[in-house]
């Protein structure tokens, strides 16, 4: 039910971005989500791929800093109040969101929020009491 | 093998009268054959026999660097230049170079020096001596260098740069004993470790790292990475070059060899000399020297001596690691900041690289001192609140521990120009 996120730190300098992604680009590892935290001096990229382990692995060979961090993928409708209608059990969970990133499906039909959650089986529970689908892993890098 | 020279456990009545000896025959060899030194010995209206005891030389006149740049490049040899064998020169990056000259018998005294901290270092005969202190005009790869040949050990030139080089010589030919700037030491260690080497490929067994000032946080890294014995080295160009002081094994303080330097501490604005266990700047006479020997000469680096016996054996003075020179001292906003001091700081906080650098400019008319400091894997996070709690954490150390509100800039691994020699840890971009 969780999916591994990859997470680089990034200096805020021209061609940083580019440069990771390239990294990725040349072993053929596939992007399915991304998202930008920035500062004024850098930024962390946080990345959903085909391939984790791979992905972990050349970055930190080419000397970027990552880290791997666990996060949760649900399929919400994409319609009006599509993701309140998610957030409401969290929040009846009282779990704390530290943040979240979405995307539309390819069929169009629903929408895919990834969360980071402080307590991520509390999560994963109430949101599966609530009749929501909490992607499995493998799907997650297949999105 | 636990001390190279006898001299150096002389008690300490007999070390005086040696000094005692040597420090009058130096006097009165300058004043006859360096007009520099008569001048300056006859406005305080010096006379032969005027030094009753080592008190007396609280009364001789200093020398600074710039007494040596006023003569450059020889007006201070106290010999003919014919017996002059070999010639050192500092970098000039701050004015003219400050050149040295050392007769035959100076290269051999200086030789015997580096085997005494050789063998203080744990070194001896069967030692594979890796000399990375640079070759050449700066007199770290050819002091080291003579001192192992002297010692009778196999000294290996290597000089510094090419560091993946290094790494394979010292594995195909078994240095045992490293020598080069600490900041290099940790590069060679980064280097070893990316190229795939394991420990067990190297028979290092200690260090002799000097040239900078270095905190005991630092020593603790490379004596984990290395997996040596680290031990700092003292010395000056000026005095004789590496070699004027040496860390025996119990590591608490440098053994000055007092038969060829008498050290002082002064107090460096009133040139007050400074009873035992205070700090100031270090002072340096030479009594053993012939080519060019220096009264009181002013080092800039700031010490104290420890005049207690130590276990090791040796009788010689101590003095405590340079916490900084006087002259990379920076002052922000009127605060005296040694870029040591920010090292020991950043050094207790787990996770962190060593390497790091200040970058101090000066936005409306007001000091701005920025730490940067490399993220490594163990201290990353993918929250940017994790993160600014780190830097947060980082600046409230450094600003307590320094009294000066910094800025902190997270950078990415090995982004930061690594040392191949001595470290560049201070940018100053003001224009004042």
């Amino acid at each position: 039910m969780k999916a591994r996120q990859v997470s680089v730190f990034l200096e805020n300098k021209s061609g940083r971005l580019y440069e990771a992604c390239k990294c990725l680009a040349e072993e053929k590892i596939n992007i399915r989500a991304l998202s930008i935290a920035e500062t004024a001096d850098y930024g962390v990229l946080r990345l959903i791929v085909n391939e984790p382990d791979k992905a972990m692995r050349v970055m930190s060979e080419k000397g970027f800093t990552v880290s791997e961090t666990e996060v949760i993928a649900v399929e919400v409708p994409d319609e009006p109040g599509g993701l309140a209608g998610v957030l409401a059990p969290l929040y009846e969970a009282n779990v704390n969101i530290e943040y979240l990133y979405c995307f539309v499906e390819k069929s169009g039909e629903s929408a895919i929020v990834v969360f980071r959650v402080e307590q991520l089986d509390t999560a994963i529970d109430s949101l599966q009491r609530s009749g929501y689908k909490v992607m499995r892993e493998e799907d997650v890098y297949r999105i | 093998m636990e001390y190279f020279n006898p001299v150096e456990t002389l008690d300490r009545e007999q070390l005086s009268r040696l000094q005692l000896e040597r420090l009058r025959s130096t006097v009165d060899r300058l004043y006859e054959k360096v007009p520099f030194y008569r001048k300056k010995l006859q406005d305080i209206g010096y006379k032969r026999g005027d030094l009753k005891d080592l008190g007396d030389l609280a009364r001789l006149p200093f020398t600074t660097k710039d007494d040596l740049r006023d003569n450059y490049p020889f007006g201070l040899f106290a010999v003919p230049m014919r017996d002059i064998v070999r010639i050192h020169a500092s970098s000039g990056t701050t004015g003219k170079p400050t050149v040295v000259g050392y007769t035959l018998k100076d290269i051999e005294v200086w030789s015997d020096l580096i085997a005494r901290t050789i063998v203080a270092a744990g070194g001896g005969p069967d030692d594979v001596v890796h000399v990375a202190y640079g070759y050449g005009l700066f007199t770290g790869g050819l002091g080291l260098h003579y001192g192992a040949e002297y010692l009778g050990a196999t000294a290996l030139p290597m000089s510094g740069g090419n560091t993946k080089r290094q790494v394979r010589m010292m594995v195909d030919f078994g240095s045992t004993i490293l020598c080069c700037t600490p900041s290099y030491a940790l590069n060679i260690a980064e280097v070893m470790q990316e190229m795939g080497v394991s420990r067990d490929e190297v028979k290092l067994k200690s260090g002799i790292l000097g040239a900078e000032p270095w905190s005991d946080e630092m020593r603790q890294q490379i004596e984990e990475k290395l997996r040596i014995s680290a031990h700092d080295i003292y010395g000056l160009s000026e005095v004789v070059g590496p070699g004027v002081s040496i860390e025996c094994g119990e590591k608490k303080g440098l053994h000055v060899f007092e038969d060829c330097f008498i050290p002082e501490i002064i107090d460096p604005a009133s040139g007050e000399a400074l009873p035992p266990g205070k700090e100031g700047e270090l002072v340096f006479t030479n009594i053993n020297k012939e080519g060019l020997a220096l009264l009181r000469y002013r080092t800039r680096d700031i010490s104290k001596l420890i005049e207690e016996p130590c276990p090791c054996g040796r009788t010689h003075v101590r003095m405590e690691r340079i916490t900084g020179r006087t002259d990379d001292m920076l002052i922000i906003r009127g605060v005296n900041v040694f870029p040591s001091q920010v090292e020991t700081v950043l050094m207790q906080i787990p996770g962190l690289s060593p390497h790091y650098q200040l970058v101090v400019d000066r936005v409306e008319s007001l000091d701005v001192l920025e730490v940067q400091v490399e993220v490594s894997p163990e201290v990353f996070s993918d929250e940017i609140k994790r993160l600014e709690e780190l830097e947060k954490k980082i600046r409230d150390e450094v600003q307590s521990y320094l009294g000066v509100s910094v800025k902190i800039r997270l950078m990415e691994p090995r982004s930061i120009q690594r040392s191949e020699g001595k470290a560049v840890r201070v940018i100053d971009k003001r224009k004042i």
